[in-house]
């Protein structure tokens, strides 16, 4: 490796922040080691490094979150040492944390107003909260009630309201810890507008994300991060791809050709059947969804915000009742009345939201791992602990899971390594099919091909896959077919060559005319 | 700036969820702590503190809090709670005299008996499950859906005697509160082995893992395909249960039965025993052996003012701020 390891060449401007020497354990377990971070002022900053390598870490000790037990920050020239976020957000950082923190049962408007909500004589002023909610959302092209609770959006809503409210607070520095997991290309495109808006302003950026081709669009400089140290740190122009990934990963890779790790099969053309979903109605969301998975194909779930693809997942899994359509698998007709029903029937569905609907975040990466498998793991009820070890130091191993060990609460764990636990939950079941919901959200370019791989053998050994992914790579190397839904309707089927970019970007674009975003403002609907 | 303002810094716990039990032990350390600071006080300015008398005259006392509050942990691990305990000991309590004493069962004396322990139990276990009705089918909050038993259900005790105290002696039942087997109270050794089973239960069995999962994360327990609905009821049926079970131990010590006095206070004993154990009151965990030594810290306290000759009300002030204490201590641990 020729990138220096050390003396980073000196940013452009004067610093805004400077982290140094900082050092950070939990429970005796370093997380940071003398990582160092500065950032110029209106630069954008990306930060990046395998999963656990302690960018959240970082983070959080600049925003006092957690308490640094070594090192300093200066900011804006002064030593600083903030108490909690909320300190730092007065001080000029505003942050977007990788687990969406807002409050899911309030509405929108007060998520993105929260504790700065305009008032007058101590009340709270709606209508004029409410329409400058809208206003921003839809200078970021969304267009929803902002009355409805927060909660009752998708993910990837949820971090564009997070953006809202990042944007609207008057920060000197905008901190996004992985901003990009849950956005297709369109909204990704939006936020480097924003982006670029803000560095227009001066404000600095710090970008984490684990999607490479990001940071080069968007990012001035880069820190990259390897077990808790600050291992390079220079111009994003003046470090190639691959050599990046070598920084991150600390060992030089060869394969440099494919984006993703599938090994994509032609899939027989005659798949025998396994699951085919017909017609399904579901309130506004769902209006005549349709796909079929036949075993041993990876059938790819494309669609925009809002199109209803979760909602169809959850359908089909049993965790919400269709209004019309039907449902068969393997060959019969089925309704499953709740999960456990289709879980029994051999279905598998890891969520798009690990927070609210993955983890449980008191219990140990054990017991996480093995909620679903349990009943198989037992006898008259009784757990068998060794059987369960064993499974657990299995997948522990195979998907590379960073943990101290597998007592440690789940919520302990970085974000990638909490969604491999989950994929894990998943993948121990040794299901028929599987529903994944953005399967690879927040894992590092390494595991991201690790698993990837992993769900191509198995597709080859007969599991059936149905992915939703907004990375179009993922669809378009791991998928023999992609079925696109529009507001809730499949409006196309795309297989072997017809799954291009461009095609899919067609087909997801369906109806909506080219320049209608940003939308200009119109009486807001719901969409998500 | 001060760094000192949150404690971001405090080492986390390792390895919560350990197998062993010493890891269990350690992770209820402040009980532990406070537990013993008040043995070591009362053993220096207590006079007879140290004998076998003090110490059955306190675990008698205790022991029915601690079987009740062994539901209330399962209930609260689950992220509800049960108000209704209280009212259900009453419920039980005057049942088992209606049967016992019943003409009825005048030439068949061991029937009567070994009815009066089942039937009361079980009726108390059935209001048990109608609580876990309550808050499955009606999506009733914990707090409201057992504060409807915990008001009716004194009540219905109340009808059931028409208010009368029942007085009774028979040696038969009143073992289960007066029976000295090897010279240690026989409700001591009851109380043993629930918490023992509850802790194998909680340990060992899917059931315990599943009661963590439904109060840690509804949502994701439910689609990992947790029952989840079933977990509930079977957790409020448990407190029921073990509720009629501590209402017949309470009416066999005092050889009478009082519909107005059995178990008065009772949900706010065993709630706080679980808060001083270290459960959190949100759900997603269960301290078993924090229970066992919360319940033993607040009777030590008890039994500490009372032999100091403290007034009630001074005595009840220090209880709380007691009890503040541990929970203070123990949330101070669990923060990162
Ligand atoms: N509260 C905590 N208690 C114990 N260990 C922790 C805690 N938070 C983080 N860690 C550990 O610190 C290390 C760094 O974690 P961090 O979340 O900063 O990683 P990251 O770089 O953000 O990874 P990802 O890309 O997966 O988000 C990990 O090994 C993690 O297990
Ligand atoms: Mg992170």
């Amino acid at each position: 490796m020729t990138a220096p390891t050390s003396a980073p060449p000196a940013p452009s401007g004067p610093l805004l922040l400077d982290m140094q020497h900082i050092q950070k354990a939990f429970a005796g377990v370093t997380a940071l080691d003398n990582a160092s971070l500065g950032v110029a002022a209106g630069e954008v900053h990306a930060l990046i490094g395998q999963n656990g390598a302690g960018k959240s870490t970082m983070i959080k000790v600049l925003t006092g979150a957690y308490r640094r037990d070594g090192g300093s920050i200066t900011f804006a020239g002064q030593p600083v040492d903030f108490a909690s976020p909320l300190a730092a957000q007065r001080g000029g950082i505003a942050t977007i944390y990788q687990e969406v923190n807002l409050v899911p049962l309030r509405t929108v408007a007060e998520n993105i107003f929260l504790g700065r909500e305009p008032r007058k004589w101590g009340l709270i002023q709606w209508p004029a909260m409410n329409a400058e909610a809208a206003r921003l959302l839809t200078e970021l092209g969304i267009q929803l009630d902002v009355k409805e609770p927060l909660g009752s959006f998708s993910t990837a809503i949820q971090q564009m309201v997070a953006l809202a409210r990042a944007v609207s607070i008057n920060a000197r520095l905008v901190i996004m810890d992985e901003p990009t997991s849950s956005l297709n290309e369109r909204e990704v495109e939006t936020l480097f507008g924003v982006i670029r808006g803000l560095k227009a302003r001066g404000v600095s950026v710090i970008f984490v994300s684990h999607r490479l081709d990001e940071l080069y669009a968007v990012c001035d400089r880069i820190t990259v991060m390897r077990d808790g140290r600050t291992v390079y740190a220079g111009d994003m122009q003046g470090i190639s791809r691959l050599q990046l990934v070598e920084q991150m990963l600390g060992r030089e890779i060869k394969n440099a050709g494919a984006q993703t790790g599938f090994v994509k099969h032609k899939g027989s053309a005659g798949a025998k059947p396994l699951l085919g979903v017909g017609g399904v109605v579901r309130g506004t969301r769902l209006q005549g969804a349709s796909v079929e998975v036949g075993e041993g194909e990876v059938v790819g779930l494309a669609g925009l915000l809002g199109s209803g693809r979760s909602e169809l997942a959850r359908v089909i899994f049993g965790a919400d009742q269709p209004d019309a359509g039907e449902l068969r698998f393997g060959g019969q007709p089925v309704q499953f009345r709740s999960p456990s029903d289709a879980i029994k029937a051999g279905l598998g569905f890891c969520s798009e939201d690990r927070k609210a609907e993955g983890i449980v975040p008191e219990l140990s990466v054990r017991e996480n791992l093995t909620l679903a498998l349990l009943p198989r793991l037992s006898r008259a009820g009784v757990v068998d602990n060794r059987q369960q070890a064993e499974i657990v130091e299995r997948f522990v191993a195979s998907l590379g899971i960073k943990t101290s060990n597998p007592d440690q609460p789940i919520r302990e764990l970085s974000g990638g390594n909490q969604q491999k636990v989950l994929l894990a939950r998943w993948l121990a079941m040794n299901p028929k099919l599987l529903i994944l919901d953005e399967p690879t959200r927040g894992i590092d370019v390494g595991a991201k091909a690790e698993i990837q791989r992993l769900i191509g053998e198995l597709a080859q050994e007969g599991l059936g896959v149905l992915m939703i992914s907004s990375e179009l790579e993922e669809l378009i190397e791991g998928c023999q077919h992609v079925t696109v839904l529009h507001d809730g309707k499949t409006v196309a089927n795309l297989a072997g060559d017809e799954i291009s970019e461009a095609q899919l970007l067609h087909a997801m674009a369906q109806g909506l005319e080219p320049e209608d975003m940003p939308r200009p403002p119109t009486p807001p609907q719901v969409r998500a | 700036m001060s760094g000192e303002i949150n404690t971001a810094a405090r080492p986390a716990r390792s390895g919560s969820g350990g197998q062993g039990l010493l890891a269990d032990l350690k992770q209820v350390l402040p009980s532990i702590l406070i537990l013993l600071a008040l043995l070591i006080f009362n053993a220096f300015f207590t006079p007879y503190f140290l004998s076998v008398q003090t110490l059955n005259v306190n675990l008698t006392q205790v022991a029915t809090i601690i079987i009740v509050a062994m539901g209330m942990t399962l209930v609260i691990a689950t992220g509800g709670v049960d108000l209704s305990v209280g009212s259900l000991m009453a419920i039980s309590g005057v049942l088992a005299p209606l049967i016992f004493l019943n003409p009825a069962f005048a030439s068949l004396q061991g029937l009567g008996i070994a009815l009066a322990f089942v039937v009361p139990v079980l009726v108390a276990g059935a209001f048990g499950v109608l609580n876990g009705l309550f808050v499955t089918r009606l999506k009733l909050q914990p707090i409201v859906a057992t504060l409807v038993l915990y008001i009716a259900g004194r009540g219905i005790a109340q009808v059931i005697t028409n208010g009368q105290l029942q007085s009774f002696t028979t040696p038969a039942f009143t073992y289960i509160g007066l029976g000295r087997p090897f010279g240690v109270p026989f409700q001591v050794i009851l109380m043993l082995i629930i918490v023992a089973l509850t802790y194998w239960v909680v340990k060992r069995t899917v059931f315990g893992r599943y009661v963590l999962a439904v109060g840690g994360n509804e949502t994701a327990a439910g689609l990992s395909g947790v029952p989840v609905s079933r977990v509930k009821l079977a957790v409020y049926a448990i407190s029921g249960l073990l509720a009629g079970i501590a209402g017949l131990i309470v009416i066999a010590i005092n050889s009478s039965s009082d519909a107005n006095q059995v178990g008065q206070g009772m949900e706010l004993d065993a709630i706080a025993a679980v808060a001083v154990g270290g459960t959190l009151l949100s759900g997603g965990r269960a301290q078993v052996l924090g229970t066992l030594f919360g319940a033993l810290i607040i009777q030590l306290i008890r039994f500490t003012l009372l032999a100091k000759g403290v007034p009630d009300a001074a005595a009840l002030v220090v209880k709380a701020a007691i009890i503040v204490i541990a929970v203070a201590l123990q949330q101070r641990r669990r923060r990162e």
